[in-house]
């Protein structure tokens, strides 16, 4: 569980568009570069509706659900503004440009 | 040297007076103002919200002592003045000293009438004119018991409302035999009574009253009839009368009040005065929008303005202020022979309303129920409006007239459904709006969803945050593209149009932007107004656009995609027919469905499909649709004279004609066009952004119009005869819209924007429409269908996982 999984090349991950990553017997996560190079992965599920996250617009630190707009913090998964909900997070890592996950998710 | 302006009275006429004078001359002037109440300025008509407990005392103050310290005014309260020596131009206060002054102004108000009642003097017994009597009423209704309120004029009933509404049994005494006599006929007077007694008060009318009754304090009062009312609290609110004791004493030429001229100039240059204390033309006015009329005309003698103008007297309206009686009144009540009447009543809703008419000139108006046209009424009455026009339904108010509809929002029931998309009704918005402090529309969105999807209820919920605010929410009417600026949408989409090709991020920093990259409201604004502006120069960003344009595709509900190939005016053939039939099996799509604009559209295809799809369309010659996109949709084509017995010309073959014309086009918004081949019109061409009709001699071009949220007919752009002559003009208006409008308007609101007579002018010069129609050619040209590009190997690799793991897994680093 505490394993780092390699998931890929940072050149096949375009800043600012989201990619999945499916896990089976998981579940979709949403895998994100930001404009400053962060690396992020999230369930690839919206509290609100369950849009996918990785279709969404991401601009800062934060993505925007395709479905509705509700907008995510993704450093801490929080749904942000008004809006109430979280996901997921998981531990993502950069080594030698590839780019690694582990499964053992932290609480948004 | 400043002069010494002396004001006698701190009420509302003063205040207003003294707040004009200082807009107009600041500096003329070394002010005080001796005030016999212990308040500084206070909103005396809002008394009887104090009284009902509705408002505080501190909420109803205008004018603080830190106000007067500001401005450098003198304040003294609690101090009346008790003399005015003419001869030494001083005034003398309660202490016995002197104050002198160049000018003085009288603004002493009314007395409340008290009627010279035996036992008139017995505590308990009070009038209803100053905050000092509202206090007394206040404390007397905490021991609840019994109210007789003498007067049932408009104080009068305001005062017994009040009382009831903190716990008193009330009773009002009348001598007449209609309410608000002065301001209601017998029919408004008597639906009145009827209303108020709903709400629990009692009424002895006609009624005289002969004794007030009580050893140490009041008990009751004696009716003329002999019945005895018992009371524990009696209040006289029969009338005022002008407090002209000064002037009078000072001797000054007084009537009722002090006697002024056209500019409030009393008997002496020096002496003036304005509000209730004064007589101009033999009136006395005791309401106070003909204080304020004066109080602005005096200010303007006061600061020596050439053209200071005149006071000419007041024609008076009246509300009465009782939450829940709506009640408007003004102008002449009672008609003579020479007026007409308009009249609605209705009294099962206890509504009434009566407009009195002489010459096609409203001269009274009397509203009772349903005021909400009062200030048009009376806006009518004042200037002398001709309203032969209106009568048919005049009395049904402006809104049928064209006006505004601002105090309809008031009528809606709490749980009104004010947003249908989001299911927020109007209460909530109310409740979260008070609750969370909100004061603007965007945060209201945020807070309650209401007007955040589909928009069209936004005037609306826009109307309840104004009513739920009053005046802190300011509609504002420019609004900027987004939070990450402060620029419009223009002025955002000219700074892109006059400056180099760049891309977003460098317009952004251009500009200033106030986020590092932007949101998802304006990089695609920016990346379509490159995309417009510089064609040549600027590489179509996809992380710009939304997910839609981003994969072309339509995003659904549940994470899928449709896809809808384009059908060139929805006439398909046997071939395509397969093509799609043989996809939908091998790729297992859900469901195949005709849309409105005569495609089909596949639904349920997962993000991972969509190249493979795409790439078998594409090998049989099917382009993209852009049913997901701000674009070029569809052309929706009747069959015209191809088969149609009507039909008068070939609407296929021009339908099918402008969709290759006009198809794989960015736009500021989605475009849908449609062409019928008669004036019957079975492609619903006046319902689209472009509609083209077929008549007998040629075609017609309607622009703007709009089915969906809000249905809009289009306007007819121009009449042409040939196919060609369609095409061009159509080019034409398609590279106007895509350059004039802003991101996201559709062209029915921009149609209505710049309006159609304006854009006929531009595009009726034959040059310019050339022009664009060859700038809109040449932006296209080599445009290739973006499923083909999609649809191969690497950018169809975006579309899959980027990797697919087990959850269990052996350690890999």
């Amino acid at each position: 569980m505490n394993d780092w999984h390699c998931v890929g090349n940072l050149e096949d991950l375009t800043p600012l568009e989201g990619r999945v990553v499916r896990v089976e017997g998981l579940g979709d996560l949403a895998l994100f570069r930001t404009a400053d190079e962060q690396l992020y992965a999230l369930t690839d599920r919206c509290p609100h509706r369950g849009g996918p996250l990785s279709a969404g617009m991401v601009h800062g630190h934060k993505v925007t659900c395709p479905l509705h707009g509700w907008t995510l913090d993704l450093e801490t998964g929080q749904v942000l503004g008004p809006d109430q909900g979280c996901v997921e997070r998981y531990p993502v890592r950069l080594q030698g440009g590839q780019i690694y996950l582990q499964l053992e998710a932290s609480p948004g | 040297m400043q002069e010494s302006l002396i004001v006698v009275g701190n009420g509302m006429a003063a205040m207003r007076t003294l707040e004009k004078l200082l807009e107009l001359a600041p500096d003329k002037y070394r002010i005080t103002v001796f005030g016999a109440e212990p308040h500084a300025g206070y909103n005396r008509i809002l008394l009887s919200s104090v009284l009902s407990g509705e408002k505080g005392m501190e909420e109803i103050v205008t004018h603080s002592h830190a106000w007067f310290a500001e401005q450098g005014i003198a304040l003294h309260t609690g101090l009346p003045i008790t003399a005015i020596d003419r001869r030494g131009k001083a005034v003398v206060d309660q202490h016995g000293e002197r104050h002198a002054y160049d000018r003085l102004l009288l603004a002493t108000g009314s007395h409340p009438i008290l009627l010279p009642l035996p036992g008139k003097d017995l505590p308990g017994v009070v009038p209803f004119r100053d905050a000092w009597d509202v206090e007394r009423m206040v404390s007397a209704a905490k021991e609840g018991g019994q109210a007789v309120v003498i007067g049932g004029g408009l104080l009068g009933l305001e005062a017994a409302v009040g009382l009831k509404n903190r716990g008193m049994e009330v009773t009002v005494v009348h001598l007449m035999d209609t309410l608000m006599e002065r301001q209601l006929d017998a029919a408004a007077g008597a639906l009145l009574k009827t209303e108020l007694k709903s709400r629990g008060l009692s009424f002895r009318m006609p009624a005289e009253s002969v004794a007030i009754i009580g050893e140490s304090h009041v008990t009751g009062l004696q009716l003329k009839s002999g019945e005895l009312l018992p009371a524990d609290l009696l209040v006289m609110a029969v009338g005022i009368r002008p407090n002209a004791d000064l002037a009078r004493e000072a001797g000054l030429v007084c009537g009722r009040g002090v006697v002024v001229n056209d500019s409030l100039t009393t008997s002496d240059p020096a002496i003036l005065a304005v509000g209730e204390c004064v007589e101009h033309r033999g009136v006395v006015y005791g309401l106070v929008a003909p204080l304020f009329a004066q109080g602005e005309v005096l200010a303007r003698h006061l600061a020596d303005l050439p053209d200071a103008g005149s006071y000419e007297g007041s024609v008076v309206s009246t509300r009465l202020k009782v939450t829940g009686v709506d009640l408007f009144s003004g102008g002449e009540i009672h008609e003579t022979a020479m007026d007409e009447v308009i009249l609605f009543q209705d009294p099962a809703r206890r509504i009434y309303k009566k407009l009195l008419v002489r010459d096609d000139r409203i001269r009274g108006v009397v509203l009772l129920g349903d005021t909400r046209d009062g200030a048009w009424y009376a806006q009518l009455m004042y200037q002398g409006e001709d309203i032969a026009p209106l009568r048919n339904h005049i009395l049904f108010g402006d809104i049928q007239t064209g006006g505004t509809d601002q105090h309809d929002v008031a009528n809606l029931a709490d749980d009104h459904e004010v947003c249908g998309c989001n299911g927020v009704s109007k209460g909530h918005i109310v409740a979260t709006t008070l609750d969370k402090g909100l004061t603007t529309l965007e945060e209201v969105r945020a807070h309650t969803k209401a007007s955040s999807s589909c928009g069209s209820c936004t005037h609306i919920v826009e109307k309840i945050l104004t009513a739920a605010l009053g005046v802190d929410y300011e509609a504002c009417s420019v609004k900027s593209l987004c939070c990450c600026t402060s620029l419009t949408s223009d002025e955002v989409r000219e700074a892109v149009r006059d400056g180099a090709p760049q891309t977003v991020q460098e317009v952004m920093t251009r500009l200033h932007w106030s986020t590092p990259d932007g949101c998802p409201s304006c990089r695609p604004a920016i990346n379509y107004y490159l995309t417009v502006f510089h064609p040549e120069h600027h590489q179509d960003e996809p992380t710009a656009r939304f997910v839609n344009e981003r994969f072309h595709a339509n995003i659904q509900r549940d994470g899928t995609y449709s896809v809808v190939p384009r059908i060139f005016g929805g006439i398909t053939a046997a071939q395509e027919l397969r093509v799609i039939a043989e996809l939908v099996e091998r790729f297992a799509i859900p469901e195949v469905k005709f849309t409105g604009g005569q495609r089909l559209t596949l639904l349920g295809v997962k993000r991972e499909q969509l190249p493979e799809v795409w790439g078998e369309l594409a090998r049989h010659g099917m382009v993209s649709g852009h049913a997901y996109g701000k674009a070029m949709r569809t052309v929706k084509t009747c069959v015209g004279d191809h088969w149609c017995r009507f039909g008068t010309q070939d609407s296929e073959k021009m339908g099918v004609k402008l969709e290759q014309l006009l198809w794989n086009s960015w736009t500021p918004h989605k475009v849908k066009l449609a062409v019928s081949g008669c004036p019957r019109n079975c492609a619903e061409a006046t319902i689209k952004d472009i509609g083209v009709i077929a008549v007998d001699s040629g075609w017609e071009i309607h622009v703007g119009g709009n089915g969906g949220i809000k249905v809009r007919v289009t306007d007819l752009l121009v009449k042409v005869a040939t196919m060609e002559e369609v095409c061009e003009w159509s080019a034409a208006f398609m590279q106007m819209y895509r350059r004039e409008a802003r991101y996201l308007e559709r062209t029915a609101p921009w149609v209505e924007r710049v309006g159609i007579d304006a854009i006929r002018a531009h595009l009726g010069n034959d040059g310019r429409r050339r022009a664009l129609a060859e700038s809109f050619h040449t932006a296209h040209a080599g445009l290739e269908d973006p499923w083909q590009a999609r649809s191969l190997a690497p950018a169809a690799k975006r579309f899959a996982p980027l990797a697919i793991i087990p959850y269990q897994k052996e350690r890999v680093a």
